[in-house]
């Protein structure tokens, strides 16, 4: 029985990086209907920001934690502005082809400076050893990793949920042009909300780093199993793709107790039947127009 | 004439390869509610999408108050007071009813409040906190056409809002336009109910295979209304 906890709270513990990945990658998708392959490599450079804040200039992980989403998130922006906004207007395909190559080109200047080995990153101090909540002890940091990611995804939902821009921002990712004949500027939003999508996924990868050892390819394992996550949740919903990402955390790890070798394979799986049952996604709407 | 609120002249637009407006000219006054009648694909909807800057014309211009809108982008033509209630009715099923009609920024004085909307439209009200597409066809019709109207457009697009409706929906669209015309709005209305169109609209223009074929009056409509509902096949 404790056993079995304990796997649900480390499924849970992945599923906080599934879900803060697929929350961006859900949000930028639904309003600019781009794929974007490098959302893994954010979550990747999000990791060695960290690591090399710290040996280079001996940053703490907690000013990482801030800094490092803040400027991908301005890296994002820039992204989004000098290059993804030329091709929007073309098929999906030329997006998902500049972010694919993006992403290959940040993996390999990444693995020409410190090669493709793990680095370790050390757990922030303060969050090391195990704390006890009751039944047994967890790891301290990846409590702290799961607390810190639940605040992150309600913080988002309020965000979205409760304020004009959220509302804006939903609109526009449901029916980008319908909310430009509401006489919403939507074209203004796209910069800061994918600049927030990637800022989410860098922010997952500098939480990761203390957890997973940090290498040039830690998101290309992670994003391919993150669309999977976005495709269960519904395309383009943003509360869909969070609770996907916790879902999916929790049926991989226990995939792992019963029927391990498959626990991969058994996401891929779902996304099938979830597919064949509700084409949509779980929490996605059937689309009403043409 | 006076000068016109709304004056298409010489419209072209494609999708892809496939013209499907030629030549569109029309003219729609101040006050007026005047509609596009027309097969489907004669290219009702897609005039609307280039009234509206969705859609970008080949050719032609588009004037509003006299001032060329032919390249505005859509979000700027409502601040202009373009407002349209598109044919899937638009309604965002991400948005509460409420949200739904707070969505477009007010544009002039004559902007509804939310609570006029409420008062004229109590169903709203009542469904505020239900999400946009949980209501049935016609409370999202009106909800649709509520929008516009909080919104402050004076000029209506309103892409066959009676379709699909019962008779007694029909009715009560029927109300809420000639309430809306009674306000000084204007309205452009495609609709394919040509016995509706006629209680409702001061002008028809017939649009066939993507041009202007003829323009009729309600007594004209009347007379030619067997001829017609064969034409457009209903």
């Amino acid at each position: 029985m404790s056993d079995l906890l304990q796997h649900a709270f480390n499924g849970l513990v992945n599923g906080s990086f599934y879900a803060l990945l697929a929350l961006g990658l859900a949000v930028i998708f639904g309003m600019l209907g781009v794929v974007n392959f490098a959302h893994g490599a954010f979550f990747m450079l999000g990791a060695f920001g960290a690591f090399i804040l710290l040996n280079e200039a001996g940053v703490s992980f907690w000013i990482a934690l801030l800094v490092v989403p803040l400027a991908l998130g301005v890296v994002g922006m820039l992204l989004e502005r000098l290059l993804v906004r030329r091709l929007v207007a073309l098929d999906p395909l030329y997006n998902f082809l500049l972010t694919f190559g993006l992403t290959l080109i940040f993996q390999d200047l990444l693995r020409m400076k410190y090669g493709s080995q793990p680095q370790p990153y050390p757990q922030p101090a303060g969050l090391r050893g195990t704390v006890d909540l009751g039944l047994f002890d967890f790891p301290a940091y990846q409590v702290f990793v799961l607390v810190f990611s639940v605040l992150v995804s309600v913080g988002a939902w309020l965000l979205l949920a409760r304020t004009r821009v959220g509302m804006i921002i939903r609109a526009a990712t449901e029916r980008p042009e319908l909310t430009r004949a509401m006489g919403i500027d939507v074209g203004r939003w796209i910069s800061p909300v994918f600049g927030f999508g990637i800022a989410l996924a860098a922010l997952s990868g500098v939480l990761a780093a203390p957890m997973r050892a940090v290498s040039p390819l830690m998101g290309a394992d992670l994003i391919i199993l993150v669309f999977a996550v976005v495709v269960i949740g519904g395309l383009g919903s943003i509360f869909g793709s969070v609770a996907a990402g916790f879902l999916i955390g929790m049926l991989q790890a226990l995939g792992n107790v019963y029927v391990p070798g498959l626990a991969t394979t058994s996401v891929f799986i779902l996304m099938a039947v979830v597919l064949l049952w509700r084409p949509a996604g779980l929490f996605g709407r059937e689309e009403t127009a043409v | 004439m006076v000068s016109p609120l709304l004056s298409v002249q010489g419209v072209n637009a494609s999708y892809g390869e496939a013209q499907v407006l030629r030549d569109v000219s029309l003219e729609v006054a101040t006050g007026e509610v005047v509609t596009l009648v027309g097969r489907n694909g004669a290219g009702k909807t897609t005039l609307l999408r280039c009234l509206m800057g969705l859609h970008r014309p080949t050719a032609g211009t588009v004037t509003l108050d006299g001032n060329d809108i032919t390249h505005l982008p859509a979000h700027r033509r409502t601040r202009r007071g373009l407002g349209l209630v598109p044919d899937d009715r638009g309604i965002f099923a991400s948005l509460s009813v409420e949200e739904n009609l707070k969505l477009p920024p007010g544009v002039s004085d004559s902007a509804w409040s939310v609570d006029r909307v409420y008062e004229s439209f109590p169903v709203l009200k009542e469904r505020r906190r239900f999400p946009g597409t949980k209501l049935s066809g016609g409370e999202q019709q009106m909800l649709s056409i509520a929008r516009v109207l909080r919104m402050g457009a004076r000029l209506l697009l309103c892409d066959e809002p009676t379709e699909g409706l019962s008779p007694v929906l029909v009715h009560q669209i029927g109300d809420i336009l000639r309430d809306v015309k009674a306000a000084g709005v204007t309205v452009l209305l495609v609709e394919q109910n040509v016995r509706f169109a006629s209680t409702v609209a001061d002008r028809h223009y017939l649009l066939a295979q993507g041009r202007v074929a003829q323009t009729l009056d309600n007594a004209e409509v009347k007379e030619r209304e067997h001829e017609l509902l064969e034409y457009l096949g209903i």
